[in-house]
């Protein structure tokens, strides 16, 4: 008899017990450890943090452990749990130009300040399966002794006023909003944008980079400059009146010089694109920042023409989340909106066919032939 | 491996979050029909699973209330096993199937048979609160449109319709008017269910968390479902009772019952179904 939705209860605990089992795998071997997958799963583990908007390695390896490899998953648990905790404040804005960096390149100059420092990188590798050593491989000595400063690249350019200043005049005025905390209302400021894109999904936001690069909302980038490294964390806490370091966290920075602007009235300059994540995502991080000169077209008077360049499509769509929920919802039971329709259409489907059924047929003298419609 | 467990704020949400929540929806009731827009949370469960009607139940349910879940109008659809598990875990709740029982009933696409009455709040699951989205998909626009009043783009799709198919061809989800200003979503009820909500003596609250909306209809407000003079709005009826409880004038889930195709009707919300059975089995024992 009629018992298919009865028993919800039992079918849901049972799934579950069955969901740790798949994930446990042979029980014969040893469980990864949380310290195993945020050792040797930085990259994944980065993008999980930078996506679930929380800097914590041990947490997000955690997350990606229960979930079982599942990112977008890890990414929802690391966000349901970040939002139940107590905001205390903000932290001090971050100084990358302090950033000693692990690693720092530029494909706008041949040599800079600083230099050029490949640090760790898949780029140059040959994707071939390495037989891996288990001791890890070896380190060449470290030749750079004494550190040199390394001004960002923008900023050089910016010296000669060669590229759209960093910081405009009025932009401390007021206060970046924060998307976690207050409502979303269209259009967006910049650091809104920037936020939303932070957060945003990584792959999504390769493929509107991409379009924009094929000429969908081109914006003819150069990646200026791409570090990766620590950078400390301070918070200005009100009873003592000057910022406290609070520890350092890995990120990566991208700077994009792109598309230049000028006019009659004003002098040719390049403008930016800016990309930041945690950890090493570098190509999240330039990504990020040509998506975000390609949604700053308004400012510079471009014709907004493709999805990249349109704000409500790409922040709208960007959060995996919110992405991942709305498609997969579709496996929720649907049966009452579904009975809706199908009464609609048999009902359109029965007047159909009694229309038909009475339609008397027109009598063949009346039709007129082609000859009488053309005399 | 050790892991320290993770301690959770009664009700999930932390307190500033819950005040912050109460104070979209006081706007909300406020404004019969209008889309508040709140700073929606993250909960456990994924975006598109309810994740608003969730949020405005954790701002204000109580240790005293009694709580009903339905997905579907059915208190055991896996949906609704889930977030009443949910709500008793971490708001330490009571619990209930019974509509009149329920001080709080969060519902996802249907309204329950069992007319509600003062004092009772129904909360709605809302996957996309702009009844105009479909229509025009820019946010800006339609805020626009909301403010002028301008609704003409709905009517001319329900004429469309009309001059299309001979019907309006929205079956659930059918837009009314609240408070004869705001066009609103009422979620995607059967048209079935839309009489219900006019003049009703509930509070009805709308969540919609991908979204980050929330609204509200207050008790006793007038909920316009739209339609012409010469077409005016026509709620789905069905021709058969329920095969199992026999009533009539509810809405039926259809229930295929062989290879063959064949079927059944029975009621969809399954606390009325299961009431009405006791009743019918008293009356003949």
């Amino acid at each position: 008899m009629y018992v298919a939705v009865k028993g919800g209860e039992r079918a849901i605990a049972n799934a579950h017990a069955l969901l740790a089992k798949e994930g446990r795998g042979d029980a014969e071997l040893p469980e990864l450890s949380t310290e195993q997958v945020a050792g040797q799963f930085g990259v994944l583990v980065s993008r999980v943090m930078t996506e679930g908007s929380l800097y914590d390695p041990e947490l997000a390896a955690r997350a990606l452990s229960q979930a079982q490899g599942d990112a977008l998953e890890a990414v929802t648990l690391l966000r349901s749990y970040r939002t139940t905790l107590p905001r205390f404040g903000y932290s001090e804005a971050l100084d990358t130009t302090g950033l000693p960096p692990q690693r720092r390149i530029s494909a706008t100059f041949k040599d800079l300040p600083g230099g050029q420092q490949l640090g760790a990188t898949f780029d140059y590798t040959h994707r071939l399966f390495a037989e891996a050593p288990t001791e890890g491989p070896e380190l060449a000595d470290h030749t750079d002794g004494d550190r040199v400063s390394m001004p960002r690249v923008s900023d050089l350019l910016g010296a000669n006023a060669l590229i759209e200043p960093d910081a405009h005049p009025d932009q401390d005025a007021t206060e970046p909003g924060d998307l976690t905390r207050e409502p979303t209302v269209f259009p967006m400021t910049r650091a809104e944008r920037l936020q939303a894109l932070a957060r945003g999904d990584e792959g999504f936001l390769l493929g509107l980079a991409y379009s924009s690069q094929r000429g969908f909302g081109s914006t003819h980038p150069f990646a200026g400059e791409i570090r990766v490294g620590e950078v400390e964390v301070e918070f200005d806490a009100p009873e003592l009146g000057f910022p406290v370091p609070l520890g350092r966290i890995e990120i990566t920075e991208c700077q994009m010089v792109n598309q230049f602007t000028g006019s009659a009235d004003s002098p040719a300059m390049f403008t930016r694109g800016y990309g930041l994540a945690f950890g090493r995502s570098e190509r999240k991080a330039m990504s990020m920042s040509i998506v975000d000169r390609a949604l700053r077209a308004d400012e510079f008077d471009e014709r907004i023409e493709s999805p990249v360049q349109d704000e409500e499509f790409v922040i709208s769509h960007s959060d995996n989340v919110q992405a991942t929920g709305f498609v997969e919802h579709l496996k929720l039971p649907h049966y009452v909106d579904f009975q809706a329709e199908l009464v609609l259409v048999r009902r359109l489907n029965r007047e159909f066919h009694e229309r038909q059924d009475h339609a008397e047929p027109v009598p063949s003298d009346l039709v007129p032939t082609v000859e009488e419609v053309l005399a | 491996m050790s892991q320290e467990l993770i301690d959770y704020n009664i009700g999930y949400l932390d307190e500033q979050t819950k005040r912050m929540i109460r104070r979209a929806l006081l706007k909300a009731v406020a404004i019969p029909g209008f889309q508040v827009p709140f700073a929606s949370r993250e909960v456990p469960m994924p975006r598109g699973w309810g994740t608003g009607g969730v949020q405005v139940t954790a701002a204000i349910i109580g240790e005293d209330d009694v709580l009903k879940v339905i997905d579907q109008g059915a208190d055991d659809t896996t949906n609704a096993v889930s977030i009443r598990g949910f709500f008793a875990r971490v708001a330490h709740v009571g619990t209930t199937t019974r509509t009149d029982e329920a001080t709080i009933i969060q519902t996802r696409h249907r309204i329950p048979e069992t007319p509600l009455s003062e004092g009772q709040v129904i909360v709605y699951q809302v996957p996309q609160p702009e009844p105009l989205r479909l229509l025009e998909p820019r946010e800006t626009e339609t805020r626009r449109l909301h403010a002028l009043e301008e609704y003409g783009l709905m009517y001319v799709k329900l004429y469309e319709d009309i001059a299309r198919f001979g019907h309006v061809a929205k079956t659930y989800d059918y837009p009314v008017l609240v408070g004869e200003r705001y066009l609103m979503a009422p979620s995607p009820i059967p048209s079935f269910d839309n009489p219900k909500m006019d003049g009703n003596p509930a509070l009805q609250l709308f969540g919609a968390g991908r979204e980050k909306r929330i609204y509200a209809v207050p008790p006793f407000t007038r909920v316009e479902s739209l339609g012409f003079e010469d077409f005016p709005f026509e709620p789905q009826r069905f021709d058969d009772p329920c095969a199992l409880c026999g009533s009539t004038g509810v809405y039926l889930d259809e229930v295929i019952i062989d290879d063959a195709g064949a079927s059944m009707f029975v009621c969809s919300d399954t606390d009325h179904c299961e009431r009405t059975v006791a009743e019918n089995e008293e009356v003949f024992a």
